[in-house]
């Protein structure tokens, strides 16, 4: 009896720190990254790109790179055979740059060469003749309807407003300003790379590609080969990192390409330089926000204008946009708005996906602005954000009513019970002070501020998507096999699958098959979806496997299979004695059942801003602490406590994971990580220069997880991975004003802003 | 490409005659970044690693002297007796990159790239340290100064070896501090230099990255000595103070670029160099 409970203790169900399978190989550097990938007699690609923001292309000369030894094949425009765009929301951007190039590292052609420097060389070679324009980088100038296009679709990407209730109410208290957010970049470590393998007679490709989803990845790359999707087979390959960067294709057409034309493996991979050229950022945003309250400080009405830089593609910029313009409320109640924003085109790097999208640079200037209403209303940021924090049932903006459990009140005040930290000991290490080894400062240069952000994030897709996730589950002997196309970015699904299916299941040993385009998709690894989709795929699957067991259990031992249920690693009769083992139970018989599971419907905005686009909400507040060198500029964040909506743990150390992680890149996007742009040109595209937190950045992070299990989510949990990123940059932004008295009004905020 | 891995000093002389356009390669950590962004394709290479005498640490009591060999790497000036003898030369190691880049850069690769940025510049400057020079049948010395000709570009002749730096031990307050964005691993926006010499009433202020070489102070450097006596710790009048910053940064020349505006680094070398005479007075 006593060793059964020992072995429940260490099974990795549901709700234990099970570790990450992947987890030492990773930290050992043995984990096969896609950039580590190798095949027999393969070529290396690599990529012409445009060294101008916005030109026509007047002719390209490929005879001299032709010449040079050990290049097997040069393609561009010409050479794609299917369509010549690709696109996540609108097919606008060109595979290779034909008539015009509309952002620095726009890709105009690809080499292969039995060398990537032969590849180098081959592009050295490449003659390009230009006819430079003057490039449009201004986002407010896209606006303007007298600017001239610089893409067949135009310039506005989309427009949204939202207007609903009195238009005309002016509050007793208004406070208003404009914010602005920089470019980040999600600065993943694992850098592109894709492997290709064509098929004899050049009628079907194989790729091995680091990516967030690869039946969207499959359908792009099959339509510009004009190849059926089934022709085109995906297989992951190791991805470290992704935060939205991977969602839009970068080299798979240009690989698979290059693999069909030379009928030989094509292995493409980027550098950090090229990296930056070759994936999409965080847009930069600018966004006006007036609000109304009452003398009280509740919140009558905001009006704002949105107005984010989409670069030179659409990418996902619609999308980020609706995010933007719906999430500009905040996590509090208002029953006014009057909401314009616009995505726009400019020759500015393209943006799209990055955790918290469109969402962090909302919040950025929603929070800001709540702490200008406390002020104003001599309220604590703490009572301002209370008074009006929703709850369940609290119609938003849009209309939408909120039905997701919504702890707005809880995680603020869960936050504000967290013990401060220590104040600044006059005999603090050197390290423990800002500017750290630079030893810039002593304790007495230092002002330590507080400041809080909450946030309110949408998961899944939104506006009538149907982002489903797939899962098979085979189960044999007592071992359960899962297969899904779930891309494993670092999130953690490769320990959350088998902890679903121990939980369900009763099985020990679970096997992932290859994650791959052999099952049906699972949508994208983002938009905080895969533990709530793919993880309510896998309970699916696993639950209709189980259904099957008890049915062939019921039949053998002749009982009725409603009656049965797991317990630890056993099927029991729940009112009698029977009890065998699932290994027993299941040996000789193999049960193989595939489940989809779709989220709720949801409904495209109206003119007037208003529908169901979403499909749930999570919570979540940030407090910071911050140290601040006012004279010199420079900040430590010390601690950040935080209190998280999450639904319910599944994993305690994945989830821990997440919020500190989460927590980090927000610090960077507060304080120092901007992609610095002069006239469309990226200045900083290294990591020398684009500076990401260290160890001595990162602040202690005190984490409380909320767990009210969320009704509509398969196990109760609400993504994770997105919220930590986005009130922690208004927290810290605001605790830096609030140690220095400066109004701040953009992010980064660098030293000069501080000390000047 | 041809890769030579000399043992001795000797070795790695005659080799740098034989070959005078040949590229050295001490710790690597500025040379491999180059190379792999494609900015220098050497053809031929002499590693330095394994030449011992390059690592060497003398203390002349009787000079009251360190000689520093090119090849010792930041981590081992951090602690012990550079530390104790040059202490504001450990600090600058200490700011140097995270631990595997100070456990492989050295002062000669510092000296060989010539940044305005590096970090061992401003405390050679200040010191007026000398740079010791090698070819296979000659040496020379030459003051840090002379050394540092432009950004990126100092005296080093093809075929010479950096063998090493000789600075003096001085006796007074000394630091080095540097502004970066970020807490650890970060390149300087503007760092300083101070040294105060008791023994000789003389302070020696020198700046990084706000010029295209290291810059010293000189102007300010004798205009305090007129004001305050620095043989002894007197205490800085307000006034005083802030027209030594000002006139630092009248010295500074700094630029704007994507790291940072040439405003702040004027501003941050004046703050830096009145907290250190603070400092060098308090202590
Ligand atoms: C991640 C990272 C962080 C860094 N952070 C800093 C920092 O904070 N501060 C800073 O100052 N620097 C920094 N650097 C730059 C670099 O580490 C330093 O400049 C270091 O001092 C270079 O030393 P090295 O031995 O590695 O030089 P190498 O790369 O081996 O050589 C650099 C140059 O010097 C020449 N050279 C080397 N030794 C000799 C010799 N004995 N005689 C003649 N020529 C010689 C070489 O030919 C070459 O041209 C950083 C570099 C990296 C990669």
């Amino acid at each position: 009896m006593s060793s059964a409970t020992q072995t429940t203790n260490r099974r990795d169900v549901l709700g234990t720190s099970a570790l990450r399978p992947d987890g030492a190989a990773k930290v050992q550097g043995r984990f096969e990254f896609s950039s580590d990938l190798h095949a027999e007699n393969m070529l290396w690609g690599a990529t012409l790109r445009s060294p101008h923001p916005y030109a026509r292309i007047v002719s390209i000369d490929l005879s001299a790179a032709y010449k040079i030894t050990g290049v097997e094949a040069i393609i561009t425009a010409e050479d794609v055979p299917g369509k010549k765009t690709y696109g996540l929301i609108s097919s606008d951007q060109p595979v290779f740059a034909q008539d015009f190039v509309r952002y620095v590292g726009e890709p105009i052609a690809a080499v292969a060469a039995d060398h990537p420097e032969t590849c180098r060389r081959a592009l050295a070679a490449i003659k390009v003749e230009y006819e430079v324009l003057e490039p449009l980088t201004d986002a407010a100038q896209a606006i303007n309807p007298s600017t001239p296009s610089i893409h067949p679709d135009g310039n506005i990407i989309r427009r949204q407003q939202i207007i609903t209730g009195d238009q005309n109410l002016e509050g007793e208290i208004i406070v208003e300003g404009t914010y602005e957010v920089g470019m980040q970049d999600q600065a993943f470590l694992g850098l592109e790379a894709a492997l290709a393998l064509p098929e004899s007679g050049g009628n079907g490709i194989e790729m091995y590609v680091a990516t967030q989803w690869l039946h969207e990845d499959q359908k792009q790359i099959a339509a510009c080969l004009d190849l059926p999707c089934e022709k085109v087979r995906l297989t992951l390959g190791g991805v470290g990192g992704a935060f939205g960067a991977r969602e839009d294709i970068s080299l798979q057409v240009h690989c698979a390409l290059l693999a069909l034309r030379t009928s030989r493996p094509i292995k493409m991979q980027y550098g950090r330089e090229e990296s930056f050229y070759g994936h999409v950022h965080r847009h930069p945003a600018k966004i006006f926000i007036r609000h109304h309250a009452t003398r009280s400080g509740e919140i009558q009405r905001i009006e704002a204008k949105l107005v984010f830089d989409g670069g030179a593609y659409a990418s996902t910029s619609s999308a980020v946009l609706i995010n933007g313009v719906t999430h500009i409320q905040g996590p509090y109640r208002c029953p006014n708005a009057t909401i314009d924003g616009y995505a726009v085109r400019t020759n500015n790097p393209p943006c799209g996906a990055m955790r918290g999208f469109g969402v962090v640079q909302a919040c950025y200037a929603h929070e800001s602005q709540m702490d200008k209403l406390a002020v104003a209303c001599g309220l604590s940021p703490v009572e301002i954000r209370l008074r009006n924090a929703m709850v369940t049932g609290d119609k938003l903006i849009t209309g939408q009513v909120i039905e997701s459990v919504a702890p707005v009140a809880r995680c603020i005040r869960e936050t504000d019970a967290i013990a401060m930290p220590a104040p600044l000991a006059r005999t603090a290490h050197p390290l423990e002070i800002v500017g750290g080894s630079g030893l810039t400062s002593l304790p007495h240069n230092i002002v330590r501020g507080v400041g809080w952000g909450v946030s309110i994030k949408n998961l899944m897709y939104s506006e009538t998507f149907d982002d489903f996730a797939t899962a098979r589950c085979q189960l044999k002997d007592g071992v359960a096999t899962l297969k899904y196309a779930t891309v494993e970015v670092g999130q953690g699904f490769v320990v959350l699958a088998p902890q679903i299916a121990r939980s369900v299941l009763g099985v020990d040993e679970v096997i992932l098959d290859t994650v791959d385009t052999g099952i049906g998709s699972a949508g994208s690894t983002s938009a905080s979806r895969q533990t709530w989709m793919s993880g309510g795929a896998v309970d699916g699957a696993c639950r209709l496997v189980r259904q099957r067991l008890f049915e062939h259990v019921g039949k053998k031992y002749n009982i009725d299979p409603l009656r049965l249920a797991i317990e630890d690693t056993d099927v029991v009769d729940m009112i009698g004695d029977f009890r065998i083992s699932v290994t027993e139970a299941s040996t000789g018989v193999l049960i193989d059942e595939t489940h989809e599971h779709h989220h709720r419907p949801t409904e495209e905005l109206d003119e007037n801003g208003q529908g169901n686009c979403h499909v749930a909400f999570a919570f979540v507040a940030h407090r910071a602490v911050v140290d601040v060198d006012v004279e010199l500029g420079l900040v430590k964040v010390i601690q950040i406590a935080t209190a998280q909506d999450v639904g319910r743990v599944l994993n305690p150390t994945a989830a821990l994971g997440q919020i500190e992680g989460g927590i980090a890149q927000g610090l960077g996007l507060a304080v120092m990580e901007e992609i610095v742009l002069d006239n469309g040109k990226m200045r900083n595209p290294s990591f020398t220069d684009y500076l990401l937190p260290t160890a001595l950045d990162a602040p202690t992070v005190v984490a409380v997880m909320i767990e009210e299990p969320e009704p509509q989510a398969p196990l109760g949990a609400k993504g994770i991975g997105e919220p930590p990123c986005i009130s922690v940059t208004p927290a810290i932004a605001a605790a830096i004003r609030n140690a220095t008295g400066k109004e701040l009004p953009r992010v980064p905020i660098r030293p000069q802003d501080i000390c000047f | 490409m041809s890769v030579l891995v000399p043992r001795t000093l000797k070795d790695a002389l005659q080799a740098i005659s034989a070959n005078p356009s040949a590229q050295l390669i001490q710790g690597g950590t500025d040379l491999m970044v180059e190379i792999n962004f494609n900015h220098r394709k050497p053809t031929d290479v002499i590693a330095l690693r394994r030449v011992d005498e390059l690592k060497s640490v003398y203390i002349d009591a009787k000079k009251s002297q360190v000689t520093i060999g090119a090849g010792l790497p930041y981590q081992q000036m951090e602690h012990g007796e550079i530390a104790q003898y040059i202490p504001a030369l450990a600090q600058a190691a200490r700011t140097v990159g995270s631990p595997q880049i100070r456990s492989a850069g050295s002062i000669g690769g510092n000296l060989g790239t010539c940044s305005p940025a590096g970090d061992a510049l401003p405390v050679l400057s200040a010191l007026d340290a000398t740079i010791n020079l090698q070819t296979a049948d000659s040496s020379r010395t030459i003051a840090i100064h002379d050394f540092m000709v432009g950004v990126k570009r100092n005296a080093r002749q093809p075929g010479e070896i950096i063998v090493s730096t000789t600075l003096p031990i001085v006796s007074g307050w000394q630091g080095y501090a540097k502004v970066g964005v970020r807490n650890a691993m970060v390149i300087s926006v503007a760092s300083c230099c101070l040294v105060v010499d008791r023994t000789n009433g003389t302070i020696a202020v020198a700046l990084g990255a706000v010029g295209p070489t290291i810059i010293r102070c000189r102007e300010t450097e004798s205009w305090l000595a007129s004001q305050i006596d620095l043989k002894t710790k007197a205490t800085v009048s307000p006034n005083l103070l802030q027209e030594f910053g000002d006139r630092i940064a009248n010295e500074s020349k700094p630029i704007d670029d994507h790291r940072s505006t040439a405003a702040y680094r004027r501003h941050a070398v004046s703050v830096l160099a009145r907290r250190m005479l603070t400092r060098a007075n308090n202590q």
